[in-house]
């Protein structure tokens, strides 16, 4: 089970970031929550300084931009094939 | 020797592909640009048929010459900026704005404030990310200021309706408006102003920010392209609508209609166009062709300039955006700041132009 973060006070590109992701979870069928997280202090505590941001499974993989469903793909297929859990580095 | 099946003669090297696709769109590109005038014409006097120097004719001919010229330059000068803008980030900003005080702090925080990729939903993130880092308030306004001012989007509609040099006086301006009216406010101490939530906020214990992306020149390239289509696309009907309007008065509006009230002699115009400016809010892709048609009218450049300025640099949605970290006094200041910078420089442009 995934956990994927949204950051971002509710801007258009958020929106847009949260319609992807979305999508490429139904299409990878893959089980994940996704969470919309809009509140400035709970977004700040990620460190990101733009957003929207990209959390999966408490990991910051992107912020500032939309990525394309191809890279979140290639991000949730990494988390899925270590079990859910990202190593550290 | 044994044929890898996952390694096909593309993926050994794939940036190569992708620069060859470049070079491909620049080709086309050029000759497309050479084609817009003639297109032009033929479309509005051989086509339509319409007289040489009639009002309709004068309209259209502006309308079919910008609207194509406009978008191609806004594609291909936009996939170039993106492609660099894939060097640079806000975090990247911060790290190295930290380790300077006031004074570079604010040059370095306006310069990049120009250049980075950036929306206006940010500012609060920003703000907070870089007090936070411990940056100077008046470092973090010299970024919150000159990024609205300076967008790809303007930059590029200026060098296709204005040229190049005025277009670098703009970028030159913004970039001074952004580091004297950081230092100002960062002279008048306004940390009290601040909403105190923005001190308490703590990052979490450990998290794993990657900085540094490590991007191959694909990844950079299609990211680049796939920018370039949203913001075009973003622009789209601003550009068509302004243009349409700029032509209308291109082709309406009788020669030095507009000294008068805009021109360089009424002083009084720079201030009113601020003014005017400040509670209109629209994207520079709208506002630039129109202020471009008044300039051919007899409105001086520092009016026009001042006037865009505050219409794109000081907009109703970010500061209703920066209320949420700074108190009421704080957004006075900040805007009344910004709108007497705004106004010397229109003054300047009229002195010097």
């Amino acid at each position: 089970m995934l956990t994927i973060k949204i950051l971002g006070s509710g801007c258009a590109n958020c929106k847009r970031l949260e319609q992807v992701a979305r999508k490429v979870v139904e299409e990878m069928n893959v089980q994940a929550d996704v969470v919309k997280v809009t509140e400035y202090p709970d977004i700040m505590a990620y460190g990101i300084t733009s957003t929207p941001g990209l959390v999966i499974n408490e990991k910051v993989v992107s912020f500032g931009r939309i990525p394309s469903p191809v890279e979140i793909t290639g991000w949730l297929g990494e988390a899925q094939g270590t079990g859910g859990m990202i190593p550290l580095n | 020797m044994q044929l890898n099946p996952t390694q096909t003669p593309q993926q050994k090297n794939p940036d190569l592909r992708s620069w060859a696709f470049v070079t491909l769109a620049a080709v086309v590109w050029i000759f497309l640009y050479n084609l817009i005038q003639p297109f032009a014409d033929w479309l509005t006097y051989g086509l339509l048929a319409l007289p040489q120097g009639s009002h309709l004719g004068e309209s259209l001919a502006f309308f079919f010459y910008d609207v194509p010229k406009l978008f191609l330059l806004l594609s291909g000068m936009i996939f170039v900026i993106s492609l660099l803008q894939t060097f640079i980030n806000t975090q990247k900003v911060r790290t190295m704005v930290e380790k300077r005080g006031e004074g570079i702090g604010n040059l370095m925080a306006a310069a990049f404030g120009a250049i980075t990729p950036f929306c206006s939903c940010s500012s609060v993130p920003l703000f907070i990310g870089f007090v936070q880092a411990g940056i100077p308030l008046g470092v973090t306004f010299s970024f919150l200021i000159t990024s609205p001012l300076m967008n790809e989007v303007a930059f590029v509609m200026l060098i296709g309706l204005f040229g190049w040099k005025i277009a670098g006086l703009y970028l030159l301006s913004g970039v001074t408006i952004g580091i004297v009216s950081g230092l100002i406010l960062g002279r008048l101490k306004l940390e009290r102003y601040v909403e105190g939530f923005v001190y308490d906020i703590k990052p979490r214990a450990n998290i794993d920010l990657k900085l540094e992306e490590k991007l191959t020149w694909t990844e950079r390239i299609s990211r680049s392209w796939d920018s370039t289509k949203e913001i075009v696309g973003k622009v789209f009907w601003f550009v068509i609508i302004g243009i349409g309007i700029g032509a209308f008065i291109h082709g309406y509006v009788p020669q030095d209609a507009l000294t008068g009230i805009m021109g360089k002699s009424a002083w009084w115009s720079v201030p009113a166009s601020v003014l005017v400016g400040i509670p209109l809010y629209s994207n520079a892709a709208g506002v630039i062709p129109i202020v471009s048609a008044l300039l051919d009218k007899g409105a001086s450049l520092g009016t026009v300039l001042a006037f865009m300025m505050s219409v794109v640099g000081l907009s109703l949605p970010e500061v209703i955006i920066l209320r949420r970290v700074l108190k009421p006094q704080l957004i006075a200041i900040f805007i009344g700041v910004i709108a007497v910078a705004i106004i010397l420089t229109g003054y300047m442009f009229n002195l010097v132009m």
